[in-house]
């Protein structure tokens, strides 16, 4: 007999809408969820690797205890019993010496933390952190200082715009499904697309303009172009007069920087800056211009995406089609939201132990700051901090300089990983608490919002092959044995599911049709003649005196970035779409579309250092180096040097990856120690190697 | 060739290989081996660079080399729409189809010691359904059709553009 279960992938943290078919209790067949009209039956790589991840043996398949030294591989396979028996006798004396709040626990944020956070909050820990550190913080942060608003309260509508403008934002590879559909629709209607990333990505193939920038000088050709826009008028004027504030200050701020002078920063020649300005200013206010996804890469990247939130607000493309919209969510289609785990347990009122909120006060304090955190465990200040649950999150390769990482987590008493996979972090672990593939388990309810909002459910298809549990059931029988069930009476995921619907009026069999319940037929717009922003002004301030007072300018002046040491060159990094996070090296499938990375390298300095492509060379930082094959090409800057991201891996189980190629994040030695000092975004592109024929 | 085709409109392909995982999902094709591929087709010195990716298939030719070379008829090619498919119970793994084909169609399996090819997914197009490349295909960029729906749709779209042109 066959039936169809809907649910939400897990193989990336897009975590799209899919369908699975199975037959006698076996998978037979996934495809994208076509009752979602953006989806379609369309699947990416990764998901369509879904059935060869739950058979793969190379991954955890029953609780493993550390037995030798930390990080040398040596484990005892156990029961769920004694693992958690194990935890809680660890965990016990740590909370009796040094209180719930020594207790850390990282994960890769989304809509599904809500439980987790629940368990750690009834530790009595503020010390929830999600991975945003190396992705969108300082983005998240730009947002909040323009808009009052944080960086998911704004969705892009692709389909309807004129012109999409993409810093970095590589929409066909680190890709999303429902988004790059409606960007190539957008090519398709006519829209322009500027791309603009020292490395040509694939979407720079898609564009219709691009600019290879010098790499670090995002912020110099944004100043550039604003300095254009105002000057020449070409912005949203009756959008501007209403909402925003601070525009005689910008403009005055903005006077050195003519297009001239961003020419002779990023190498963009300043006529074509002009002829970009015209043509926002013929195409606004259906324009976006991407503030960035992953945008932990240099020391100014936080005001570079904070003039791209001033860009578009100039341009008038705030809840307009084709421009930026409020996603809505279910109060604006006059329904209740689901209640959440976390209110079910007594807030915690402990200073973090990152320093969000207190020392770093511009910081938000719900995703926390792991490189601030880590100095905590490394320091014991501001408290110690002794034990670490590691959420399918894998700072070892995600964080830069995986050796000093490590030192600094020897230190723990405990560090536990929960993890489909062996990350590299899992590794080193003291405990394994292996979690079902996502066909494998349900998930708590999320919420969707978007223009239609609405609620979505990933559930179980399909029994677990191995000895492995869904991270509901681990953190809930966690919570138990620490005294803290009282907290969380449930004993199934549908008394969980019903929980959280309570005040919707749904139940858990609403969902069996699609797999998610739209709480409103039409797209929902505000009235663009009432926007509301966070700000305490209300407007969008382009001089937030809030920001002002906590240490971090509105307007800051530009400084150039480093220029690499002689002989040296600038390492960055990016993914594919087949492969991403290192977590898909070593899947039976996708490891055969991709075993190991190159190094770009441009032909000039290929030909300084006398490589042909094809060499094998050898990559190094101080006493940090390895060798992968060159791959010579124009698509890359003379002053970078661009390798993928997620090979190398060092743990020996994964035999399909082990060893092949090299991890970009072991020649970034210091940088755990360096981030944008207002957004707290890691500078992971502020790295140098030098290069060498074999 | 089958009477079916399989075209590909490229600017809409982002090189995202969906349709080789799709396929050795669906097919099982063994480590190393790819019934359909995108083939990276890169022209970097380009303003913008021209990065495009080309769908590879088998062309189920009508008079087909692997079928003529193949000594135990394990090749074949179905009646009703010819598709050309391995019947593997009969394939001995000599590779003589390999060899024969223009464009080192057929692909082998280390795990199997035979060969196997792209069938079109021919028991789902009995089932009145799409193969799984075209069916997944990430943008939408693979349409499964005929040489003639094919065309009418190719003129169809250039019509479309040519009246665009001549109104403005």
């Amino acid at each position: 007999m066959t039936e169809t279960r809907h649910t939400i992938c897990g193989m990336c943290a897009v975590r799209c809408p899919v369908s699975v078919q199975i037959k006698d209790g076996q998978p037979e067949w996934i495809e994208g969820n076509s009752h979602d009209g953006g989806m379609g039956k369309s699947l990416c790589a990764k998901g369509g690797a879904t059935f060869a991840q739950r058979g793969d043996r190379q991954r955890p398949t029953a609780p493993l205890l550390r037995r030798g030294q930390r990080g040398a591989g040596e484990w005892r396979e156990v029961s769920w019993d004694e693992a958690f028996d194990y935890i809680v006798s660890r965990l016990q004396p740590i909370i009796a010496e040094h209180g719930g709040r020594s207790i850390l626990l990282s994960d890769r944020g989304g809509p599904f933390a809500d439980l987790r956070q629940a368990f750690l909050k009834s530790l009595g820990s503020p010390n929830y952190i999600n991975h945003d550190c190396t992705c969108g913080r300082n983005v998240h942060h730009a947002a909040k200082s323009v808009y009052g608003l944080g960086r998911k309260d704004f969705a892009y509508d692709y389909e309807n715009s004129r012109h999409i403008v993409l810093f970095g934002r590589n929409i066909t590879e680190s890709l999303k499904v429902k988004e790059v559909k409606g960007f190539l629709k957008a090519i398709k209607n006519g829209a322009r697309v500027t791309y603009i990333d020292p490395r040509a990505s694939i979407t720079a193939g898609k564009a219709s303009r691009y600019w290879q920038i010098r790499p670090g000088t995002d912020y110099a050709l944004l100043l550039g172009i604003a300095n254009c826009l105002v000057n020449n008028g070409y912005y949203d004027h009756e959008f501007a007069a209403r909402y925003i504030s601070g525009l005689p200050e910008f403009k005055s701020f903005l006077a050195p920087y003519t297009p001239e002078w961003a020419a002779g920063e990023c190498g963009i020649a300043a006529t074509e800056i002009e002829t970009f300005c015209r043509e926002l200013n013929e195409d606004r206010p259906k324009v976006i211009i991407h503030p960035g996804w992953m945008l932990a890469r240099y020391r100014d990247s936080f005001y570079a995406s904070r003039m791209i939130h001033i860009l578009n607000a100039l341009l008038g493309s705030i809840e307009q089609p084709g421009g930026l919209f409020y996603p809505k969510g279910p109060k604006d289609a006059g329904k209740s939201g689901l209640k959440s785990l976390a209110s079910l347990v007594p807030a915690v009122n402990e200073e973090r132990a990152d320093g969000c909120g207190s020392r770093y006060p511009q910081w938000d304090k719900g995703a926390g700051m792991l490189q601030t955190a880590l100095e905590a465990i490394d320091t014991g200040e501001p408290y110690p901090v002794k034990a670490y649950f590691v959420h399918r999150h894998n700072p070892f390769i995600a964080m830069p300089d995986t050796r000093e990482q490590r030192r600094i987590l020897d230190k723990l008493d405990l560090l536990v990983a929960v993890d489909v996979n062996f990350s590299e972090t899992a590794w080193f672990a003291d405990v394994i608490l292996p979690e079902s593939t996502f066909i494998e388990r349900d998930s708590i309810l999320r919420t969707e919002k978007g223009l239609k909002p609405g609620f979505g459910r990933r559930q179980q298809c399909v029994k677990p092959q191995n000895n492995t549990k869904a991270g509901w059931e681990i953190y809930l029988e966690l919570a138990r044995r620490l005294g803290k069930g009282e907290y969380f009476p449930f004993k199934s995921i549908e008394d969980i599911w019903q929980y959280q619907l309570q005040d919707t009026g749904l139940t858990s069999a609403d969902f069996d049709a699609k797999g998610f319940v739209k709480l409103s037929d039409k797209a929902i717009w505000y009235d663009r003649d009432q926007l509301k922003f966070g700000t305490e002004s209300g407007k969008i301030e382009l001089v937030n005196p809030k920001w002002e007072a906590m240490g971090v300018p509105s307007l800051a002046p530009y400084v150039p970035p480093v220029t690499p040491p002689s002989g040296s060159l600038r390492l960055l990094f990016g993914r594919t779409g087949y492969q991403a996070h290192g977590m898909h090296q070593n899947n039976p499938i996708l490891c055969d579309l991709l075993d190991t990375n190159r190094l770009w390298i441009n032909p000039i300095a290929a030909s300084r250092i006398g490589i042909k492509d094809g060499d094998l060379v050898t990559v190094a930082n101080g006493d940090q180096q390895g060798q992968i094959a060159a791959y010579v090409t124009d698509r890359i800057h003379p002053e970078a040097v661009f390798m993928l991201h997620g090979f190398g891996t060092d743990v020996p189980v994964k035999k399909r990856a082990f060893g092949r190629g090299l991890a970009d994040q072991l020649f970034m030695q210091g940088k755990l120690k360096e981030w944008d000092k207002a957004g707290g975004g890691l500078n992971l592109a502020e790295s140098f190697v030098t290069v060498t024929r074999v | 060739m089958s009477k079916y085709i399989v075209t590909q409109n490229v600017a809409d392909c982002i090189g995202c290989r969906a349709c080789e995982v799709h396929c050795k999902d669906k097919n099982n094709s063994g480590p190393g081996a790819f019934y359909c591929r995108m083939i990276e087709v890169t022209e970097a010195t380009a303003t913008p660079p021209r990065i495009d990716f080309v769908y590879l298939s088998c062309f189920h030719c009508e008079k087909a080399w692997c079928v003529d070379a193949c000594p135990t008829g394990a090749m074949r090619r179905r009646d009703q729409d010819g598709i050309v498919f391995v019947e593997e119970g009969a394939c001995v793994g000599c590779k003589a189809c390999i060899t024969a084909c223009p464009w080192t169609v057929p692909q082998w399996n280390p795990d199997t010691g035979k060969v196997g090819k792209c069938d079109l997914c021919k028991d789902r197009i009995d089932a009145g359904l799409e193969p799984a490349c075209i069916t997944k295909c990430t943008t939408g960029c693979l349409s499964f059709t005929t040489p003639s729906a094919a065309s009418q749709a190719a003129r169809q779209a250039f019509a479309e553009r040519m009246h665009q042109n001549l109104r403005r």
